[in-house]
């Protein structure tokens, strides 16, 4: 089983939300994907609690929901960090070593591209071209935008954020 | 149904308008290569193995999903046809772990068989493979990714026939796997062990968990006595592993096979499944005299044992008290038989050989066992004996026919019937029956409760009492069943249910039969024939008539249902998560 980031902290609020969503489907034919959109919008993510929340309610196996979320790209296992990484792993950003970038944040933080670290403080995502291919190679942090980097800007940008 | 007509390979067939090609080629004796497809289990057209020209159609289509027409014309052996097939054959293959030496299915494998048909003797394509940790975790059932072909048959079986439902594909692309929620073991997730994923698996990507070890270290060693015991339904296809047609009986070699591995004793788990019925019958009498929990639900077969534990744990009570018919007779052979032998308990070995995988897990479950002494310390499926019978060199198919041994020689026909679906309703109404009413019954046949409709329901008079019955088998038709009588749609005394489609003839631990073969017959009649056919020739087909039932009860045992019984022969369960 895959290592579990950060633990669930749902909360009743949520939960009271995602039973209405459920209850809104209850029914109708393929509904399960509609339902995980707006559970993933609720919790920011899929966690185990949530998909069996959602097979318990809507009454389909959890293997296929499972197989519903791991299949398409939009759908997260894991929760969103307050800081967000995405590492542009585009074709420009690439051959100026991004790479390298993404592998330096893994070994910093201790995760792979997908996870969340286990204080919820920063997720890590390799991302498609952004568009800012004369920054090459780029990273973002949430909305913050950093270009030209070399391997050692790293370790200062994460620390910037962990202040 | 109306007829059509078309042209295979320009020969005229008539068949009728639902036909798919592929049924209709095999009518006009023309072969089609399969993979994913297997006759009521799988028919999505995703492999391309099975891809025809059709003329007018504009690529190749599958013929297990085309459905016939007037007039279509049909080609299955052109140089389009057999180029797509071949690399679409090789294309798997790049993705296979081609380890065929070792592998449990080598002779018996789908993969393999099209492999030689279809002239494959190099693999082209030399990419990426896909690496898999095997799950061996399940006490079961051995999942090895591997060598999986993606056909989707398990997920079909598990999700659609048995409404277990704990794999499916996950991922996508080249990614794509078969596994459970959060790519845990089979052993974490609430799979019940039926191992109706192995019986459907074209390759060895599932396979039991194999003891076959454990039995000859037991054998092999002076200080045991090692007794076997062989359930019903093994009888009927034991032969199928040595090249016997399909429904032959080898009751008497199985027994002769036994004696030359070594057992110190070959029993047979009939005398359990008699012994069962008048615990069983006992119980059910007791129920409606008494005004005890109705319907009373058998609990013969632990994949349904554990999906109910899993499902339905309202419904725990509705389930008989009383062990499988192995397990009591392993808790028998361990007291009374020990007893009679001056042996100490300790020192005996029992083994149970099963047309189940379940059962594997089931012999392992806490309470099955009396004062520290597990009752069965070892479960092999049916395929396991024939491999240790292949390992001793045995030539099974020119074995004299031998019995089994005293005591527990000759055990009734109703206990035979336990392997096929509606066998133990069948052996419990003969008992119930005459039990009930003082009196013999004029025909022991009950043929409503006989068949392989997936619900069987009757109104049985038994003196002054109708009992109504139902019986189902695969856990899809459980679940309909237990949810009418939620719902408050229906109400029953007695149900069997049996976790695997057509009873344990069709098990998860019996020969596997590929799926071209399995097109043209249908194997859990074909298998139940041989079982009804050696009640049929029974010199006693009652339980309570078995002279060794009624000796053990004389000597040992007691009243049905009394003390003793109870500590041995019954058991409790328990309620278990859904997730």
């Amino acid at each position: 089983m895959k290592q579990k980031t950060l633990p669930f902290q749902g909360t009743p609020e949520q939960e009271a939300q995602l039973k209405k969503v459920i209850a809104e489907h209850k029914g109708q034919k393929g509904a399960t994907i509609p339902v995980l959109h707006e559970a993933q919008n609720i919790y920011g993510y899929l966690p185990i609690e949530v998909q069996e929340m959602i097979s318990e309610g809507l009454n389909v196996p959890l293997a296929e929901i499972y197989g519903i979320v791991t299949f398409y790209a939009q759908f997260s296992l894991n929760p969103k960090g307050k800081y967000h990484i995405g590492v542009c792993l585009g074709t420009a950003c690439y051959v100026k070593g991004s790479g390298d970038l993404l592998n330096k944040i893994k070994e910093i933080l201790g995760i792979e591209v997908g996870e969340c670290t286990p204080d919820g403080l920063f997720s890590l995502e390799a991302t498609r071209c952004i568009g800012a291919c004369g920054l090459a190679p780029v990273l973002t942090v949430n909305e913050d935008v950093y270009g030209r980097l070399v391997v050692d800007d790293i370790p200062g940008i994460i620390e910037k954020y962990r202040q | 149904m109306e007829n059509v007509t078309l042209k295979i390979n320009g020969q005229e067939i008539t068949v009728p308008a639902d036909y798919t090609v592929l049924q209709a080629a095999r009518e006009a004796g023309i072969d089609i290569p399969t993979l994913c497809y297997l006759k009521d289990v799988s028919q999505t057209g995703s492999c391309r193995m099975c891809v025809v020209e059709i003329k007018g159609a504009r690529n190749l289509q599958a013929a297990c999903v085309y459905p016939v027409s007037e007039g279509l014309e049909v080609f299955t052996n052109t140089p389009k046809v057999r180029r797509s097939r071949k690399v679409t054959l090789e294309l798997l293959l790049s993705n296979h772990e081609r380890k065929c030496l070792t592998c449990v299915r080598s002779g018996n494998c789908e993969l393999q068989t099209l492999s030689e048909e279809l002239g494959i003797t190099d693999i082209p394509y030399d990419g990426e493979r896909q690496q898999h940790e095997v799950d061996t975790l399940s006490p079961s059932i051995i999942r090895d990714n591997n060598k999986c072909v993606l056909c989707r048959r398990c997920v079909s079986a598990c999700k659609n026939i048995q409404t277990v439902a704990v794999i499916d594909a996950t991922e996508r692309g080249f990614k794509t796997t078969i596994a459970s929620p959060f790519n845990k073991s089979l052993a974490e997730v609430p799979c019940v062990n039926c191992g109706q994923c192995i019986a459907v698996c074209p390759v060895g990507a599932l396979r039991e968990k194999d003891a076959t070890d454990d039995v000859w270290e037991a054998l092999g060693n002076p200080e045991k006595t090692v007794i076997v015991q062989t359930a019903p339904a093994v009888r009927a296809a034991l032969g199928e592993e040595f090249g016997m047609p399909i429904g032959t009986p080898v009751t008497g070699k199985m027994a002769a096979a036994l004696r030359r591995l070594g057992f110190d004793k070959t029993f047979d788990t009939d005398t359990g499944a008699d012994l069962t019925i008048i615990e069983e019958g006992n119980e059910l009498l007791d129920r409606i005299q008494n005004g005890g929990k109705l319907p009373m639900i058998t609990s013969c077969s632990p994949g349904w044992i554990k999906f109910c534990e899993h499902n339905f744990p309202d419904f725990l009570d509705n389930l008989s008290s009383c062990k499988s018919p192995h397990q009591m007779f392993g808790a028998i052979i361990k007291s009374y038989w020990a007893e009679k032998n001056g042996l100490d308990p300790k020192n005996i070995v029992t083994v149970s050989v099963m047309p189940c995988v379940a059962k594997k897990f089931e012999c392992g479950r806490d309470e099955m066992e009396v004062a520290g002494n597990r009752d069965v310390d070892i479960v092999i499926s049916t395929r396991e004996l024939a491999r240790m019978i292949k390992q001793a060199g045995i030539k099974f198919a020119e074995l004299p026919d031998e019995k089994f041994d005293n005591p527990f020689e000759e055990a009734s026909g109703a206990g035979v019937i336990f392997g096929a679906t509606g066998g133990v309703m069948e052996a419990a109404l003969r008992t119930v029956a005459e039990k009930l009413t003082g009196k013999e019954l004029s025909s022991i046949d009950f043929h409503q409760v006989r068949g392989t409709d997936g619900i069987k329901t009757a109104e049985i008079p038994v003196g002054d009492l109708t009992v109504k019955v139902a019986i189902a088998h695969g856990l899809g038709n459980a679940r309909k069943l237990l949810e009418s009588i939620r719902n408050g749609e229906a109400e029953y005394h007695f149900i069997e249910i049996m976790a695997c489609p057509g009873g344990c003839v069709t098990g998860g631990g019996q020969p596997i039969v590929p799926a071209r073969v399995q097109m043209g017959i249908d194997l859990k009649k074909e298998r139940a024939k041989a079982l009804y056919t050696e009640d049929a020739n029974a010199a006693i087909r009652k339980s309570h008539q078995n002279p060794d039932i009624i000796k053990l009860y004389d000597e040992f045992l007691g009243e049905p249902g009394g003390h003793k019984a109870h500590e041995l022969l019954h058991t409790h369960y328990q309620a278990r998560s859904k997730f």
